[in-house]
């Protein structure tokens, strides 16, 4: 299934709420006048798109309406499909491959965000592209972590770099990007455990697994992913910028994208923070994963 | 965590507090930016509109009286309508007089059952109880081993079955189970299910009939953001909660989520998480919460908000003795020294709640601060930890050492027993009176919070050009 097919499907529910939202604002034909648009303000604001966005797309949108480029709530709804596509333009949602293999790829969040499920996730995809995979178990503190992704790379038949619980993660990445080069992988994919972006102690334990990384390999991680949960707030854009500051980040990936969440902060995120959206996660199977297409999230969102 | 929101009222009302008369216009404005903070916080936009729709009705009618401040008016509205929203005082948990407590845990995926259930018994068992943790969470990778190995940290059983069996029966065995062994509550750790999920709610749904929870609980991210109503109304339709769990609250997210669900569910938020280790897990204050969202805090906040420019080690200590009014002379010299460092006395102490009064009385100025200094210097160390030993001869004697005269001392010891008795009344009488806080009491001057100032006209610049788009 394609992404749009997927988004459209996951989101069937959310479309039947949002168009009721929608539908009394586009459904019938009518002129624009304040209501609307104080109505159409609402419909972003309840899809997470965020105080600063939602303005910049008012102001476009109350532009347009004044030099009369607009008049009724079918152009309405145009253009801003229109202008929040506008919001992603240029967003590179490619993945960044090492010139000689093994491409790092470093996967961070917050605790729960579905960072151990987008590994496996991506573990299946760069397999079916026919690549040769390596996990990294870096999540020694949280209960069970590494058994989470044993099960998962056991299912994917790949194999699983990890030492013993409370082990210090960055051991456990050196090792990883050691055995990731003599058995000649092209993906090495890193688990981290999930940290609040505020603990300080806990965002240098991972600069810490970037630099040993590096100490191998100058110029891995070749991707350091974030990985958000689509209900999260406003809080996720903090968290981008916090995690993009202490250790940098190449891409996030919106997962749970399958729920009625409509995670529309990752506007806020490219805009205010360059970072580009990579993949979406549309469920809790290992082929739920799609990459970002910015006109597809933007229809999935607001369009049939 | 509720800090980013409570600075956010705290701009609405320090700009409120300025005015000398409330126009209709200007309750508009300060709407305005309630709505924004609110927004900007996650609570959801229809529960905003509510919001402010009733301050408004409520705020409207009260313009004209006599003897209260305008502004005062406006944010004693906003405040009883947010304790209103937050809703009751902390409501314990209940328990069965006849067999096992069962409490069933859910919720979406990555909000924090698991976890959330060994805090939970942990707790409990710490009250005496003897808890039995049920793993049936089936779907997700090793989520009945986490449950396991969370059990064993605590010593808490666990019953699991891994051989294929459904989650309803999982349950039903651990009931059987829990009574032979003389269990007297039985957790239930479910998987993460979304909402619109039907097999999965169904699922629940049948957990609950044949387990008959004495409390269902729903545990939710404190991060979450416009979503939460509708999560939390689906669960809360389909299995009737009982409460709420809020985690993750040691983050910074502004939590306006848990608003929204408390409004939408009507259901008591009963704990909240505050950290990833067992013992995590804390009673929830709404009141306390309200006050730290308008920004008036207790001394818990207040601390908080000093830390930004006194050093924290400090701080947390001091917040400590404040709390079990156990300051000392030696810490009030300290705290002069930091004092000199960060600008006016009058801007850190209008931080602390009722100094802001004393203040009023006695008018300090930086010279008397410089003698009393020179006063506590003058002390022994013992006899700054325990004033109590400070006698005539003493007396003299740092009068003497510090080129002070008797009074001065006299007045020194007097003040800070005055201190002492202050915050022993405030602390007896509970949570403070924001509005008598309220009284002028926002720290916004003095070089101290020139920052702040500074960033405060630039926000506000932005949102008026925002506003004339
Ligand atoms: N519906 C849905 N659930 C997801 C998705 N991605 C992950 N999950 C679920 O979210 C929960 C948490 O996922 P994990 O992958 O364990 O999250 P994590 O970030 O590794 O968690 P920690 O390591 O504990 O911080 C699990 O129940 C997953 O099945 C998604 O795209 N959709
Ligand atoms: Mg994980």
């Amino acid at each position: 299934m394609k992404f749009f097919d997927r988004i459209k499907e996951g989101l069937k529910k959310t479309r039947e709420r949002l168009r009721s939202g929608l539908a009394s604002l586009f459904r019938l034909r009518r002129p624009i006048d304040p209501q609307v648009l104080e109505e159409l303000e609402e419909i972003l604001y309840s899809a997470d798109v965020g105080g600063e966005e939602v303005a910049r797309v008012m102001e476009r949108l109350q532009a347009a309406h004044r030099e009369k480029r607009m008049e009724d709530t079918d152009q309405l709804l145009g253009r801003l499909k229109e202008e929040l596509k506008v919001g992603l333009q240029g967003m590179d949602s490619g993945l960044r491959w090492s010139a000689a293999p093994p491409t790092v790829l470093l996967v961070v969040g917050v605790n729960g965000s579905g960072k151990t499920t987008t590994i496996a996730k991506l573990g299946k995809r760069f397999q079916d592209e026919g690549k040769k995979v390596v996990f990294a178990a870096c999540d020694t503190f949280r209960a069970a972590a590494m058994e989470q992704l044993q099960i998962w790379a056991d299912r994917l038949g790949i194999d699983l770099v990890h030492h013993q619980q409370g082990a210090d993660p960055a051991s456990v990445a050196f090792d990883a990007v050691q055995a990731a080069l003599s058995r000649k992988t092209d993906v090495l994919i890193i688990d981290t455990a999930g940290r609040l972006h505020t603990k300080d102690h806990l965002m240098r334990e991972l600069d810490k697994v970037v630099r040993v990384v590096k100490k191998k390999l100058p110029d891995a991680p070749h991707e350091t992913l974030l990985v958000l949960d689509a209900t999260t707030g406003q809080n996720a854009l903090t968290q981008a910028k916090t995690f993009r500051e202490m250790i940098g980040l190449t891409g996030v990936v919106m997962a749970k994208l399958d729920g009625t969440a409509k995670g529309g902060i990752v506007f806020a995120i490219y805009n205010q923070l360059q970072v580009p959206v990579k993949f979406v996660g549309l469920g809790e199977k290992m082929e739920d994963l799609e990459a970002f297409d910015p006109a597809a999230f933007v229809e999935g969102m607001f369009g049939e | 965590m509720f800090e980013a929101i409570t600075q956010s009222f705290s701009k609405v009302f320090s700009g409120l507090l300025q005015r000398h008369r409330l126009t209709d216009e200007n309750i508009d404005e300060a709407l305005k930016e309630v709505r924004t903070a609110l927004l900007a916080a996650d609570v959801n936009f229809r529960v905003v509109r509510q919001f402010i729709d009733n301050v408004r009705l409520k705020a409207v009618g009260q313009t004209l009286i006599q003897n209260v401040r305008p502004g005062e008016q406006v944010i004693k509205v906003v405040h009883d309508e947010l304790i209103e929203l937050m809703g009751p005082k902390h409501s314990p948990l209940e328990f069965s007089t006849e067999g096992p407590t069962v409490i069933m845990m859910c919720g979406l995926q990555g909000s924090g059952k698991t976890t959330t259930c060994g805090k939970l018994a942990l707790r409990l068992k710490g009250q005496g109880r003897h808890p039995l943790l049920v793993a049936a969470d089936i779907q997700r990778p090793a989520a009945v081993r986490q449950l396991q190995v969370l059990g064993e940290q605590i010593s808490v059983p666990v019953h699991a079955n891994t051989n294929g069996t459904a989650p309803p029966g999982i349950c039903q065995e651990a009931l059987t189970k829990a009574k032979g062994d003389g269990k007297d509550v039985v957790i239930l750790d479910t998987a993460g299910r979304l909402h619109i999920d039907d097999p999965l709610m169904k699922e629940l749904e049948e957990i609950a009939r044949v387990t008959r929870p004495h409390q269902i609980l729903l545990v939710c991210d404190a991060m979450l953001g416009q979503d939460a109503v509708n999560s939390a109304k689906s669960f809360n339709e389909r299995l009737a909660i009982h409460g709420l769990i809020l985690t993750k609250m040691d983050g910074d997210a502004r939590g306006g989520a848990a608003l929204s669900i408390k409004q939408v569910t009507g259901k008591p938020i009963k704990f909240i998480g505050v950290g990833e280790k067992i013992e995590d897990i804390e009673v929830f204050h709404p009141d306390r919460l309200v006050s730290r969202m308008l920004g008036m805090g207790d001394i818990v906040s207040l601390v908080e908000k000093a830390q930004a420019t006194v050093d924290q080690a400090v701080a947390i200590k001091l917040q400590k003795k404040l709390m079990d009014n156990r300051v000392t002379l030696q810490d009030l010299l300290v705290q002069l020294e930091q004092v000199e460092r960060m600008g006016p006395l009058k801007d850190i102490l209008s931080m602390i709640p009722g100094m802001n009064s004393l203040m009023q009385q006695q008018d300090f100025d930086e010279g008397e601060l410089g003698r009393f200094k020179g006063i506590i210097h003058s002390m022994t160390k013992q006899e700054r930890l325990h004033p109590e030993i400070i006698d005539g001869s003493r007396r003299r004697r740092i009068a003497q050492g510090s080129g002070t005269s008797l009074q001065e001392v006299n007045q020194l010891l007097k003040e800070y027993q005055m201190m002492r008795k202050m915050l022993g009344g405030l602390l007896k009488k509970g949570p403070l009176n924001p509005m008598a806080l309220l009284r002028g009491e926002v720290p916004m001057k003095g070089k101290t919070h020139e920052k702040t100032r500074a960033m405060l006209r630039e926000e506000r610049k932005r949102r008026k050009k925002k506003r004339h788009r």
